[in-house]
């Protein structure tokens, strides 16, 4: 066996050789006015040789280091447990959450600033991928340019508090509403789309709301962004130390409290927390209404979903309208937590990044979504040491998922609708 | 209670029907045959309204339903087993059937479940199981149980002996008789002509976009050009 895998290991080394001894070998030097091409310091040349080998190693014993690894995954005693009935799982499912929510509501007073507004952005994206994986995971239409809908959240808010003073409580539905407006009109020139196709004009309209917002120079500010966006207030309390607007109490002094800035950043967080829940919910809820089942039989064969007298048009719309829905509110929170929003937050790699956190949670479920939503967006940050590396790590990640966990870290386990003395 | 008259119907500019007119009365088991590409799978999808006739109507129990959107006909009392059976793989059995019976009541989606238990006993052994793991046969049978779910007045079968063992084409055929005996209205488009017509209270010859012949079933599987052309000689 070892022998028939010599020549292939021999192939794998030659071509990490050729592709890493260019790239790490060499170092481009100024000497002067020109540019020279330098050897790089022996310790390198070493590291590089090492990795060479232990390419060729692993080849060489490929099938036996992978057939170990796949036994190990067999001693995992939860891996090869019958599938809970479903009124248990529903119900640890239900307690799970429960508890989760209770947590993460303690949590924020006893953590560091920059800990609770990292949670704030998590959050966010918990909010994104759950609205996404309603379109993608659930409706099965693969939708690239789900950001479109974050910015229409957001700016909206931005311009509406630029141009009329509009405050965070008046602007989160406002945002709401008009990404699901935009989903809704949207919906409609993809209706006989599938598939890549449809993925491609989503790609088209992502990159169209972003070009527009920066070259409307006049309105938006264009590349300048939109900025002095105002945080949201507690009836009528705000949380900065010395009050904005006119009318307004500031909340340190209602409460007697020392002003800390910490306030504020706590304050945003609850709210993203509850409208992360709220959004968790209505989601939860729709699943199991005839429009969510409406929504996987459309993913699961649209020309016998439509035999059955679904309407196309219908249920593509109402996946495209609800998950834009649930992108504004996190766009509009994003707006007031920053501060200041631009074209760039908008761009293509945080539509692929919310796509990656439902297909690594396991397109459909929910709480796989929940916890890609939280390690995508921690993660990153835990590894700001080595931040020239992040996205490798972030991508041997996505390949050693797809190649242990092709179906996603907790894949949707349907939940059936269950008829009284149904025998 | 469905008549197609004088029906025309155009991919783009290419013309699949040429005026093509068919009746199925209430009661009847009505066989439509016809060769690869005569344009079988287009009449009914022209029932169904996609594509809708260019000219032509369509009238199912006196209503003009021509241009209606497929998902108003598909709920007014007609009902399809596909070709190619199409039950969604994922869900099971028993959601499959739930599938079917979207837009009524639960308590007719409890009655008609144990109704189409009782014509498919294998299904309801099978009820918890996935339905893309299930054989050909038992897919088609679910899929003819998702279309009785909808309580349909009539019921319209496009080629559900493809691909399956002479016995179990056996069964299903028996399963359509019975549908008829209960009331279904049944429309069955065929290439296993034999048997189709046999089955048929009446039939139709279609051939490259037109009806080339219309008969009781029995004289059809007599008539020479019918055995020349499909019965094998």
């Amino acid at each position: 066996m070892v022998a028939r895998n010599f020549g292939h290991a021999l192939f794998c080394a030659m071509i990490t050789l050729i592709i890493s001894y260019p790239i790490v070998g060499f170092d481009l030097v100024f000497t002067g006015l020109s540019l020279e091409l330098q050897q790089v310091e022996a310790g390198t040349i070493a590291g590089i040789l090492l990795a060479v080998a232990a390419v060729f190693v692993f080849q060489l014993f490929r099938p036996a280091i992978m057939g170990t690894l796949a036994r190990l995954v067999g001693l995992n005693p939860l891996a090869n447990r019958p599938p809970m009935e479903q009124n248990k799982r529903l119900k640890l499912e239900r307690g799970a959450l429960t508890i989760i929510v209770l947590l993460a509501l303690i949590w924020p007073f006893m953590a560091s600033r920059g800990a609770v507004d990292l949670a704030t952005l998590v959050l966010i994206y918990v909010i994104l991928a759950l609205g996404l994986n309603v379109v993608v995971g659930l409706a099965g239409l693969l939708d690239l340019g789900y950001v479109a809908f974050y910015a229409v959240g957001a700016y909206t808010f931005g311009l509406l508090s630029q141009y009329l003073g509009v405050s965070f409580w008046v602007a989160l539905p406002l945002g709401a509403l008009l990404a699901a407006l935009f989903g809704f009109v949207l919906g409609f020139p993809v209706l006989r789309l599938r598939g890549d196709y449809l993925a491609i004009v989503t790609l088209g309209f992502g990159e169209i709301i972003r070009i527009v917002l920066n070259n409307l120079t006049s309105i938006t500010g264009g590349p300048n962004g939109i900025g002095g966006i105002p945080d949201p207030t507690l009836f009528g309390m705000e949380f900065g130390r010395r009050v904005k607007e006119e009318g307004n109490a500031s909340f340190h002094e209602v409460f007697n409290l020392p002003y800390e800035s910490v306030h504020k950043v706590i304050f945003l967080y609850l709210i993203t927390l509850v409208l992360a829940v709220f959004t968790l919910v209505v989601i939860r809820r729709l699943i199991r209404m005839p429009v969510g089942r409406s929504w996987e039989a459309l993913r699961e064969d649209e020309i016998a979903a439509r035999s059955l007298g679904l309407s196309r048009t219908a249920v593509k719309l109402s996946a495209f309208t609800i998950g834009a829905f649930f992108a504004g509110f996190a766009g509009t929170i994003f707006a007031s937590k920053q501060g200041f929003i631009s074209p760039e937050s908008f761009v293509f790699l945080e539509s692929a990044i919310i796509l990656a956190i439902v297909v690594l949670g396991g397109m459909g479920s929910q709480i796989g979504v929940i916890l890609a939503a939280i390690a995508v967006t921690i993660l990153p940050e835990l590894a700001r040491e080595f931040s020239e590396y992040r996205m490798l790590i972030f991508g041997a990640a996505m390949v050693m998922m797809m190649v242990w966990r092709p179906q996603g870290l907790l894949p949707m386990r349907r939940i059936h609708v269950q008829l009284n003395r149904l025998e | 209670m469905l008549s197609l008259e004088n029906i025309h119907t155009h991919y783009g500019k290419i013309e699949a029907l040429h005026g093509v007119s068919v009746e199925v009365n209430e009661g009847e088991i009505v066989s439509l045959i016809g060769a690869n590409g005569a344009g079988k799978t287009t009449l009914l999808m022209t029932i169904c309204g996609d594509p809708q006739a260019s000219a032509g109507r369509v009238l199912f129990q006196g209503e003009d339903i021509t241009h209606k959107p497929t998902s108003d006909i598909m709920r007014s009392g007609i009902a399809i087993a596909p070709e190619g059976r199409r039950v969604f793989p994922g869900l099971t059995v028993e959601e499959n059937l739930h599938m079917g019976g979207f837009f009524t009541s639960k308590d007719e989606i409890r009655r008609n479940q144990k109704h189409v238990f009782e014509l498919f006993p294998r299904l309801a052994e099978r009820k918890n199981q996935r339905a893309g793991t299930m054989s050909g046969g038992e897919q088609q049978m679910l899929a003819i149980g998702r279309a009785l779910m909808a309580k349909p007045r009539m019921m319209i079968l496009d080629e559900p002996s493809l691909g399956l063992a002479p016995l179990i084409i056996g069964q299903i055929f028996d399963i359509i008789r019975t549908l008829r005996d209960e009331g279904i209205t049944v429309f069955l488009v065929e290439q296993n002509a034999k048997q189709a017509l046999k089955l048929a209270d009446r039939g139709y010859v279609l051939e490259t976009g037109r009806i080339r012949l219309e008969d009781t079933g029995a004289n059809l599987l007599d008539n020479e050009e019918v055995q020349q052309a499909y019965l094998g000689g």
